[in-house]
């Protein structure tokens, strides 16, 4: 990675939390993931993030590509519930490590 | 009368219901004025001869019939444009780019190209960021505007930012490299002096307002509390 100006940061995403899967009481459905983004706390809040684009990185002790930071990549497909929360589907599942871990949630594809 | 310079005509035989016309077959007859075309031909309708048809060239019978039937493939009318660009972005807005080398900057839109693809520059002296293509989707348009009447982008297009194809040499493997190397790194002159005639003229527009010069070499990021489904950009 090139680096313009060196230690300026930019936040271009907004952070959220894995919760889990999508779930019933007894039975977990892995193939999406519940996530509460910071600040969204309705559902019509989340209209705006519906298609945006999410990274969940993690690291890994083998290097690839040069990193020891891995992601998957995946993107917010519809609000669960009345209060904010958010359902995303990744590109490969994610690992119940990542329950409680950071996501980030850019803000592209955009449509202001 | 050249039937070419009539308009098709609308029905003489209004419909009271679909399927049920207003007049009988004999109204019809005489609103059609067929009996004034007969009276003028003398008692009978005007008929043109045939005009004798070319005798079709004899075809063989195929020696070959193929044994399934082959399936036309559908006609496709489908035409490609341009992505439609959003009504925020007008020559001269200012963008927010939100990935890649440039994520954060503040670039000011030249106009689209063909491809769909958006064409911005910083202005390099301001920003760094050059004349460049970027996607619509990646990008934030704000409200803030810069006159970019004196700026002519008209010899801007896809082909221009394209890659350059690369002269086949299969002389010896170590002359091929250092060769190379040397045409990768530099930037051709008159795509330098582009940049600069594009920017002069926006420079001059971008110094008459305040604060923009700082607004643009400055980078957007969000900060702690700020809300982007709440910004007003």
């Amino acid at each position: 990675m090139v680096k313009g100006r060196e230690g300026e940061r930019i936040r271009l995403y907004t952070r959220g939390t894995v919760l889990g899967y999508k779930r019933s009481k007894s039975n977990q459905y892995p193939n999406t993931s519940l996530v509460q983004i910071e600040g969204v706390n309705t559902k019509e809040e989340v209209a705006w993030y519906a298609g945006k684009k999410m990274a969940y990185i993690y690291k890994a002790k083998v290097k690839k590509n040069g990193s020891h930071y891995r992601c998957i990549w995946g993107k917010v497909t519809r609000p669960h519930g009345n209060t904010g929360i958010v359902r995303a589907k990744f590109k490969s599942n994610l690992p119940p490590k990542s329950m409680g871990a950071r996501v980030r949630v850019f803000m592209y594809p955009s449509n202001i | 009368m050249a039937p070419k310079d009539r308009k098709p005509h609308v029905s003489r035989n209004p419909d009271l219901i679909r399927g049920v016309g207003k007049y009988s077959r004999s109204k019809m007859y005489h609103k059609r004025g067929l009996w004034a075309i007969k009276a003028k031909n003398g008692g009978a309708f005007p008929k043109h001869e045939k005009k004798a048809a070319d005798a079709a060239p004899a075809v063989k019978p195929p020696k070959f019939y193929p044994a399934d039937d082959i399936k036309k493939p559908l006609v496709n009318k489908r035409k490609a444009r341009p992505t439609k660009l959003r009504a925020s972005i007008t020559p001269g807005t200012v963008l927010i780019i939100l990935a890649g080398r440039f994520k954060g900057k503040r670039v000011v839109f030249l106009k689209q190209l063909t491809s769909g693809l958006l064409l911005v520059t910083g202005p390099f002296k301001i920003n760094g960021v050059p004349l460049r293509r970027v996607n619509q989707s990646y990008v934030i348009a704000t409200s803030t505007k810069v006159d970019v009447s004196g700026v002519n982008v008209e010899k801007f297009d896809d082909k221009y930012f394209g890659k350059k194809v690369e002269k086949k040499t299969k002389k010896g493997e170590g002359e091929f490299f250092e060769a190379e190397k040397e045409e990768k790194n530099t930037l051709p002159q008159d795509k330098k002096d582009d940049q600069k005639s594009v920017d002069a003229a926006l420079i001059a527009s971008i110094e008459c307002v305040p604060d923009l010069k700082s607004y643009l070499g400055a980078r957007f990021s969000l900060k702690a509390g700020m809300k982007p489904h709440e910004l007003v950009f």
